[in-house]
């Protein structure tokens, strides 16, 4: 365990770093100055401003500026709102992001495990039918659809919500839905066929012999194993959710870090830019980690396989 | 000696000799199959017909296509002709999907955007799939160390989040349809090579690539003619999940303002534009371009379920 702990920690760091390296070298690799736009100022000043953030000096000492800078975790200033600092914008957009996609995360989860559940008990009855087609309805709607969608029929048409904006338990409902239905759906398959597969199990059989009640051999066996699969789609679900929350953030005016994000792409301020990128990278390596750690404590067999596997 | 003829005699007592004559077999006939055997393609195709979702997202899908040839040629107006005298016009016998705040035609603008969606989808799954199948190959019929540093380099590029990959990238090199296709192509191809990949090192250790081998046949001819037909069947199944995460990808980045650019149509930037017209009860110009995008969508992945159920009868549930 150990050791394989250190191996994928290793491997976690030298992800990150490649992440770092190649955003920042594509960054720098956009021709022109950010200083060059129309209302251009004059030579020297334009020299000011690139020795004041240090875009004068060689590649490769930038480079090596930036990384003893991340090192302490300073993602350094932003270029086009002068007076911010890129931790300021996302110590501001985090929390709020987060919650996002924490509650987005909690709701499909147990919603598509539910829904999963359900399916593999009425396996090829209505119930099942009509909750795959929800599940694969669900994956086909891209989340900005979704969030049109609801805007449309639950703001507008018929106004229960708020259309936009995060101040209230119940502006958040509707980026929430959109934002969950995706991962949700994709939760309910995979619950549902790991369910069924699980429930073919002899262990299920014996369970039933012994008499035990129906509730207590799916909760307490077919689920602890069915769930092994749910686990790992875990870390890819966030990463799903994550980009999402840039357009639902958009869609909602949600002052969240995807709204600061597609800004500055917009603006093409190439720190914010680079800064908010090796952060969403870093939350998603650390998930994935996470997720494999969880796994491998989860699910005994694993450790015995990973040797022979990799 | 004496007591087998006595056995022999006792067999028939009282039935003629003549009965026992064999009977005269055709040998021929005995070895008809009266059943007409399927191979796996034809087998795995009635398996699909059968599959009512499935063939509803395929007929869906081939008027998808007849839309995006022929819906710009068939519309009286052209895509990026404006006309100021007709803005926001509900869909009516003149304007079939309505016009938008430049009073360009929405059908023929969404018939465009359904050429650009499948350009998309059906390019990006091309490259990634000869990326991925040359890449996987490689890995799984080499083994070894071999395949050990191209599978690190792979899940390493597997751990990368996909769109914020592709959003750096068209940040980099500019929007537009090219570039596109180019940043989805960049980490696509991982989840095909890891297929094929699986696959090869399971199927190359079979009898029949093994007398291949001892014919001394080349290893690039081995891969393209054992090893390869006997993977299409996820192959096919990975390409068409291939394709709607793409044409997603395309609506997503060209939703907020990275893919195709204006006067360009898609379906990405006419939601985009009609999202902001919400409020004013323009209602088709959001709801049109989004109801192809989910549809096309739905249409893949039901597809792309029913063609792993019918090509991997063993994984059905």
């Amino acid at each position: 365990m150990n050791t394989y702990f250190i191996k994928r920690f290793i491997a976690m760091i030298i992800t990150l770093w490649l992440i770092i390296t190649g955003t920042f070298f594509l960054m720098h690799s956009v021709p022109g100055s950010p200083f060059n736009e129309e209302r251009t100022t004059n030579e020297a000043i334009q020299k000011n401003l690139e020795a004041y953030y240090h875009l004068d000096e060689p590649l490769i000492v930038q480079y090596g500026n930036y990384l003893s800078s991340l090192l302490h975790l300073d993602l350094g200033p932003s270029i086009k709102k002068s007076s911010q600092t890129v931790n300021e914008m996302l110590g501001r957009g985090f929390p709020v992001s987060f919650e996002l996609g924490f509650y987005t995360l909690i709701l499909a989860v147990i919603s598509g495990i539910t829904l999963g559940i359900i399916a593999a008990l009425r396996h090829n009855g209505i119930i099942d039918y009509l909750s795959m087609s929800i599940a694969v309805l669900g994956i086909s709607i891209p989340n900005f659809v979704m969030a049109t969608f609801l805007i449309e029929q639950l703001a507008v048409n018929i106004p229960i919500f708020p259309v936009a904006t995060w101040s209230s338990p119940k502006h958040m409902v509707l980026p929430i839905l959109a934002l969950a239905t995706g991962p949700m759906a994709i939760i309910a398959r995979l619950t549902r066929s790991s369910m069924l597969e699980v429930l073919t199990q002899d262990y299920i059989r014996t369970a039933k012999a012994k008499g035990l009640s129906p509730v207590k051999i799916v909760f307490k066996h077919a689920l602890r194993n069915a769930l092994l699969p749910v686990v790992t789609v875990l870390g890819s679900l966030a990463a799903s959710i994550l980009t999402g929350t840039f357009v639902i953030e958009k869609i909602f005016a949600i002052p969240g870090m995807g709204k600061y994000f597609v800004d500055s792409i917009n603006n093409r301020d190439f720190p914010v830019i680079m800064g908010t990128t090796i952060f969403y990278s870093a939350i998603l390596i650390l998930m994935l980690f996470l997720v494999d750690l969880a796994y491998g404590v989860l699910d005994p067999r694993i450790k015995l396989h990973k040797k022979e596997a990799k | 000696m004496e007591l087998r003829k006595q056995e022999e005699q006792n067999i028939s007592p009282g039935i003629p000799d003549e009965w026992f004559v064999p009977s005269v077999q055709n040998q021929a006939e005995a070895e008809a199959v009266v059943r007409p055997s399927l191979s796996y393609w034809k087998d795995s195709w009635y398996r699909l017909l059968k599959n009512k979702l499935a063939m509803a997202g395929m007929a869906f899908l081939i008027i998808l296509a007849l839309f995006a040839i022929f819906g710009p040629i068939i519309s009286p107006h052209s895509v990026e002709t404006q006309k100021l005298t007709s803005q926001n016009l509900p869909p009516s016998s003149e304007y079939w999907f309505g016009t938008d705040d430049l009073g360009r035609d929405v059908f023929t603008r969404t018939a465009y955007g359904a050429r650009i969606s499948l350009f998309v989808g059906l390019v990006a799954a091309l490259i990634d799939f000869i990326i991925g199948v040359v890449y996987g190959g490689i890995a799984g019929y080499k083994g070894g160390k071999i395949d050990n540093l191209m599978m690190r380099f792979v899940e390493i590029l597997y751990g990368l989040p996909y769109l914020l990959v592709v959003i750096l990238v068209m940040v980099v090199i500019g929007p537009g349809l090219t570039t596109i296709i180019l940043a989805l192509s960049i980490t696509g191809w991982v989840g095909m090579a890891r297929i094929v990949r699986g696959q090869v090192l399971q199927i190359k250790n079979y009898e029949f690539v093994l007398a291949s081998k001892t014919f001394g046949t080349k290893t690039g001819r081995i891969i393209r003619k054992n090893l390869l037909p006997n993977t299409m069947g996820p192959i096919i199944v990975q390409m068409t999940l291939t394709i709607p995460s793409a044409i997603f990808a395309e609506a997503f980045l060209s939703f907020i303002g990275l893919g195709i650019q204006a006067p360009h149509a898609s379906w990405g930037v006419m939601a985009n534009d009609g999202l902001s017209t919400i409020l004013s009860g323009y209602w088709w110009r959001l709801f049109f371009p989004t109801l192809f995008i989910s549809l096309t969508m739905f249409a893949f992945n039901v597809l792309g379920d029913g063609l792993q159920d019918a090509l991997d009868p063993k994984l059905r549930r």
